[in-house]
């Protein structure tokens, strides 16, 4: 740990510090030291170990289902096949419960998110000073390994499925069926003077709802991880207090890593359900 | 925290993944599920009908072995019943046979007893012929009673 992480501030902060590569005031490249230095680097920076970890863990889902989905035949699947398959079943299960229209791209976006946000998730599970501990060994000096406590991760994806979900109503509806949606609803009215009154508060109110829905899917994943993060850093903080404290934190660390499986697990989930419902809702007419 | 250049890089990793996912893992993992569905539907109706067909066959062989004891069991009354005309007819022809014989035994009887009171006939004729003429040799004219004699052997 780094020379701030003496105290209890100190180890906190450095522990919500991501490893930022960007460029200095003073024009020249290089990592952050230090959650001022990165913020003074602004929007053309990136963390490293946000990048590091989602894509190490999104290249292991696909390499592992790559080699499934290879082995995959109409015979009897075997053990790992097996769990593959039944990966992909539930998936495709919560797909068709909640997509009713054709699209070859639900089925496999709604995949990749769910395995993807959940092995992101799990990292959580990992005791919080290991792989920084390492990392410090190695001379980096700032690692946080769970990419879903980066709101630029959750909305990274979240972007992605609300670019998404307006190709799809435009591409569905066209445009002037999704600028209708948009602005002939949910007040309605018979005479053209009324309505034309209407457009800009209908508008206001399903602008808002269009919006809300990208943030909001990537805040709720972001924020139930960040806080289940902060209670494992805090949880952590109870080792440096003595024997006692030491195995208080121990078994306290253990009960929130079992309760923290739920949270791991449902996140992914709701992200991925949310995921179809809304792409749903771009394909169907109101 | 903040929101930099990650949030790009994080939607372009997004994006590539969703791609990969779509075109290469996706598509064979449905398919051989698919796969395996259709061929675990066909194995259920084969077994069904396997089922079915060997129902019809025990059916089939009820049939068949009720049909067959129903003609051992005709066979064997036949037979009795042939048993029974056998010894009926046995006792018949012995019976026939027995009563032929007799009537045989009868008239052969009556036949030699005819011949033998021909004979006997005869033989007394010729004895009273004989003693009559010894006794009466010379007053008696052979030839006038020879008639005579000859009505007596007849009414004999």
């Amino acid at each position: 740990m780094s020379s701030e992480a003496l105290t209890t501030t100190g180890y906190i902060k450095h522990h919500l510090q991501n490893l930022t590569f960007g460029q200095h005031p003073d024009g020249s490249w290089g990592l952050a030291h230090g959650a001022a230095e990165a913020r003074e680097m602004g929007f053309w920076a990136i963390h490293l170990d946000t990048m590091f970890w989602s894509v190490f863990l999104g290249a292991l889902f696909l390499w592992v289902f790559r080699k499934a989905a290879v082995k995959a035949t109409a015979e009897t699947p075997s053990g790992f096949l097996n769990f593959v398959e039944w990966v992909i079943e539930f998936v495709d299960e919560n797909v068709r419960s909640t997509f009713s229209h054709k699209n070859d791209l639900v089925a496999p976006l709604a995949l990749t998110l769910f395995v993807w946000v959940l092995l992101m998730n799990t990292m959580d599970l990992v005791p919080v000073d290991w792989i920084p501990q390492i990392a410090h060994l190695l001379g980096i000096e700032y690692m946080k390994v769970v990419p879903t406590t980066d709101p630029n991760a959750t909305f990274g994806m979240s972007l992605g499925v609300f670019v998404l979900t307006l190709f799809y109503s435009i591409k569905v509806k066209g445009i002037g069926g999704f600028a209708a949606e948009l602005t002939m609803q949910p007040f309605q009215a018979n005479s053209p003077i009324l309505k034309i009154l209407f457009i800009p508060v209908n508008f206001f109110l399903e602008f808002v709802s269009l919006i809300s829905k990208p943030v909001s899917l990537s805040l709720r994943l972001f924020g139930n991880l960040f806080a289940g993060e902060m209670i494992f850093i805090l949880i952590a903080l109870l080792f440096s207090g003595g024997v006692v404290f030491a195995l208080v934190g121990g078994v306290v660390q253990w009960a929130w890593a079992v309760f923290h499986i739920l949270i791991v697990l449902l996140q992914a989930f709701i992200f991925m359900v949310l995921t179809i419902v809304y792409l749903e809702m771009a394909h169907s007419h109101h | 925290m903040n929101i930099n250049l990650t949030l790009i890089g994080q939607s372009i990793a997004f994006i590539i993944f969703v791609w990969f996912c779509m075109k290469f893992i996706w598509p064979l993992i449905i398919s051989a599920l698919d796969e395996r569905k259709t061929r675990i539907a066909d194995g259920l109706a084969a077994a069904e009908e396997g089922q079915k067909e060997k129902a019809r066959a025990q059916e089939h062989v009820a049939q068949a072995m009720s049909e067959a004891k129903e003609q051992a069991q005709e066979i064997i009354r036949r037979a009795e019943r042939r048993e029974v005309e056998m010894i009926e007819e046995a006792k018949n022809s012995a019976r026939v046979e027995g009563e032929r014989i007799l009537v045989a035994a009868k008239s052969e009887i009556e036949k030699e007893a005819n011949i033998a009171r021909e004979a006997l006939r005869g033989q007394v004729a010729a004895l009273a012929v004989a003693g009559a003429a010894k006794i009466l040799s010379r007053e008696v004219d052979q030839s006038a009673h020879a008639r005579m004699l000859d009505d007596l052997t007849a009414e004999l």
